[in-house]
């Protein structure tokens, strides 16, 4: 098969993957606005404890933000160094990212964990609701995106991820970074703008 | 149908440099630190909401446009992000307004 017909190139000139890809990027948009939208619906509104200003940990937080910016990072400089057929560092900015989600997912579970601990489980009240689903739709892509890089590292061992492959890397990482920017805004709704709880009625 | 055309030169090429992609990270990190640092400051708490919703939506931007290369590629990719994006914008604002968390 000649590298023109395996890249699949459409009437616009444009490799079709891609152009799948962005609408794929597009449809989650209105998917984490739709959670977003119903967090901050129901965000100061619950009846009962814990609440934002009780139980959420900026310091913890702010750490596994930098780490997922980090992993972008990485992620670029991965697709860079698949780009110029460079093994070795392809593999290790790949390991690396995988990595970096990996302990964010950790940070995620350790922060659950606490969570329930303190008395607030997905049912305790709408905040509860709301930030768990939110927050675990996030992580559940973050998974999933560990467990394409993965993929990809496997597929790099196996000889199987030379430059002409780096569009497979490019598509993987602009997921990578959808992730990265869904974080940067819960980050900043979720955790650092936090609004005073209504008075009980 | 129309006939497959030949992949167009700007498509996923020219990407920045790995110096570039290192200083895009400082200042995503420098932007992060000030986002805290502004949530910590009881002076900003009047204008929190506008100065954090801010320096977020310049991160947002430096990743899309430099991670993400939309900088760099075809118009289209662009468009098609851009227009979903703007849609579950204005899908929040209308919920915001429809909840009364703001009033006109």
């Amino acid at each position: 098969m000649s590298h023109a017909a395996a890249a699949h190139y459409t009437s616009t000139g444009l490799d079709s993957r891609k152009i799948a890809f962005w609408t794929f990027i597009g449809s989650e948009c209105l998917l984490f606005g739709s959670l977003i939208a119903t967090y901050l619906v129901y965000e100061g509104r619950s009846v009962s404890g814990p609440t934002t200003h009780e139980i959420l940990n900026i310091p913890l937080t702010s750490v596994s933000t930098f780490d997922l910016l980090l992993s972008s990072l990485m992620m670029v400089l991965a697709l860079a160094a698949v780009q110029r057929g460079d093994r070795l560092w392809a593999r290790v900015w790949l390991a690396a990212t995988a990595l970096l989600g990996a302990i964010f997912l950790g940070f995620q579970a350790f922060e659950f964990t606490h969570f329930v601990h303190e008395g607030l489980g997905f049912t305790t009240n709408l905040f509860g609701s709301t930030f768990f689903t939110l927050t675990g739709f996030h992580g559940g892509h973050v998974f999933v995106g560990v467990v394409w890089l993965l993929t990809l590292l496997v597929r790099s061992f196996q000889g199987k991820l030379g430059p002409e492959k780096a569009m497979n890397v490019e598509i993987a990482g602009l997921y990578w970074h959808f992730v990265d920017v869904v974080w940067i805004v819960i980050f900043t709704v979720v955790y650092l703008i936090q609004t005073t709880p209504l008075p009980a009625s | 149908m129309a006939e497959h055309s030949e992949p167009q030169e700007h498509q996923g090429s020219a990407h920045p440099t790995a110096a570039t992609y290192v200083a895009i990270f400082a200042v995503l990190l420098i932007i992060t630190i000030v986002e805290v640092g502004v949530f910590y400051v009881p002076a900003f708490h009047g204008f929190l909401a506008p100065i954090l919703l801010t320096l977020s939506a310049l991160k947002f931007t430096l990743v899309v446009m430099f991670y993400m290369h939309l900088k760099f590629d075809h118009p289209l990719f662009r468009t098609i992000f851009t227009l979903p994006l703007l849609i579950a914008a204005a899908v929040i604002i209308a919920l915001l307004f429809l909840y009364g968390v703001f009033r006109l």
